[in-house]
């Protein structure tokens, strides 16, 4: 048991395949200006990443090394159009503005990345629960990210006012530079420096 | 066997595939009556929020029915079709512009130097509203298409009942650039439509989106729209579905019985 809770919680602190990996980070950028949208983002996450991981170690044994890249992708590709399917039909607003990014699920390097270097070598259910640990790990640094930059760009919580802005009879006025992508990068930036001050072994060598 | 065999590699492929693509198309047939109903609710939205009904949480198929007046209008006369000939196609409720203009009896091919919103087909018969306010008409709702960039933008213009002022614009379906030609989703965008000139004095259609931004203070930014940012043909694109739509080639007969009609009385 001890094994598995290390393998799922790892990632969010000690192993983030953000904050250590540098994995991911496109698609993180991309859909952090509300909250809501991360969070579908997260999930659509966690879900291929599990199951890609799943599948890709219950056919580990099988599968020839010449194609392996191959077979991942196309495993990876069909969770990711359903995924997208399941998000059309069931949050069809984040879906909107989600538009292109669930798509780019495939190609981000974090589900590549642990289907090759986990799922390969473990059994399916360790590697599901990597999937989802690694998940998790992308889900906080989305949350964290997305939470700084709704409340202080748009003074909103998943679209609830929470800091009235001038703009509109308030008095917060609003930082402009946190609706923009690249505020993601510094709060990304801030995230890495304060896990690698508290835990300095994740600081690489000169 | 050898995983690395001819045969075994063909066959992990082979049923990868076949595994794969099943589950791909039970997704997307088991889903989509779901997102066709999204679909359908979120056009219904646009035409509440182009005639400026639309609140977040009002009840949408309530609204829809109490204060909008469904017409079907034949294009080429400017007539409105009277109930019992609209037979299947042409129920309001089931009225489909795509199936409309694609069938060979209620849609019709546009000549090629006709077709400004490079849009092939149009349909004859169109379904358009009346915001009904107080048990008065206060503004008409005209479903309007072009093609963009990538895709066909399909969206609403809302008027007033004079057909002097532009009262809202949206934009339900395309598939343009997101970030750039994408905007025309923007609701700030499509905000400042609200209130310019369509028509001069002669009836002659004057508002115009351009490349760039509209001067404000200048005699012209009363009926001109600034063009997006980034997306030039995009922009050309609305603009050119207006040239199509609000001319003789689109709703031109039907503003012209309109206007007719209010000078009678």
């Amino acid at each position: 048991m001890a094994k598995y809770k290390k393998i799922l919680f790892d990632p969010i602190f000690n192993n983030n395949p953000i904050a250590l990996g540098v994995l991911g980070v496109c698609s993180a950028l991309a859909v952090t200006s509300k909250l809501e949208t991360s969070l579908v983002m997260s999930m659509a996450v966690i879900f291929v990443l599990a199951f890609s991981n799943l599948a890709v170690s219950l056919i580990r044994n099988h599968i020839p090394t010449n194609i392996r890249i191959i077979v991942e992708m196309t495993i990876i590709a069909s969770l990711v159009i359903i995924a997208d399917q399941l998000i059309k039909a069931f949050f069809f607003d984040a879906s909107k503005q989600l538009s292109v990014y669930v798509g780019l699920i495939i190609t981000n390097c974090i589900i590549m990345g642990r289907a090759e270097a986990y799922a390969l070598q473990n059994p399916p259910w360790q590697s599901f629960v990597d999937g989802i640990g690694n998940g998790l790990g992308y889900t906080f640094i989305l949350i964290s990210v997305a939470f700084v930059r709704e409340l202080l760009g748009s003074g909103k919580l998943l679209g609830y006012t929470v800091i009235p802005l001038s703009t509109e009879g308030g008095w917060y006025v609003s930082n402009g530079l946190l609706l923009y992508p690249a505020s993601a990068f510094f709060l990304i930036g801030f995230i890495i420096w304060i896990i690698r001050t508290i835990k300095p072994e994740q600081i690489e060598e000169e | 066997m050898s995983n690395d065999s001819i045969k075994k590699t063909v066959i992990v492929a082979l049923g990868v595939c076949l595994v794969c693509s099943i589950l791909v198309s039970t997704a997307a047939v088991a889903l989509k009556p779901r997102q066709e109903k999204n679909k359908k609710l979120e056009k219904m939205v646009n035409i509440l929020e182009v005639g400026g009904l639309y609140e977040k949480g009002v009840d949408v198929e309530k609204v829809f029915a109490e204060q909008l007046e469904a017409l079907i209008i034949e294009l080429k006369s400017g007539d409105v079709l009277p109930k019992d000939k609209y037979g299947d196609m042409l129920q309001p409720g089931k009225y489909d512009i795509k199936k409309v203009a694609k069938d060979a009896k209620y849609g019709e091919a546009i000549p090629g130097k006709e077709d400004k919103a490079k849009i092939k087909r149009k349909p004859k018969y169109m379904l358009v509203y009346y915001v009904k306010e107080g048990g008065k008409r206060t503004k008409l709702i005209l479903p309007v298409y072009g093609k963009g960039l990538w895709s066909t933008m399909y969206g609403f213009l809302a008027l007033d009942m004079d057909l002097k002022r532009v009262k809202g614009y949206t934009v339900y379906d395309h598939g343009e650039t997101p970030g750039l030609g994408g905007e025309v989703e923007n609701p700030k965008w499509q905000a400042s439509w609200q209130g310019k000139i369509v028509f001069d004095d002669n009836d002659k259609l004057i508002l115009e989106v351009i490349k760039g931004k509209v001067d404000p203070t200048g005699p012209k930014a009363k009926y001109r729209i600034d063009g997006l940012s980034g997306s030039t043909l995009t922009t050309r694109g609305v603009d050119n579905l207006l040239k199509f739509w609000l001319r003789e080639s689109g709703y031109g007969p039907f503003f012209k019985k309109i206007r007719e009609a209010s000078s009678d009385g």
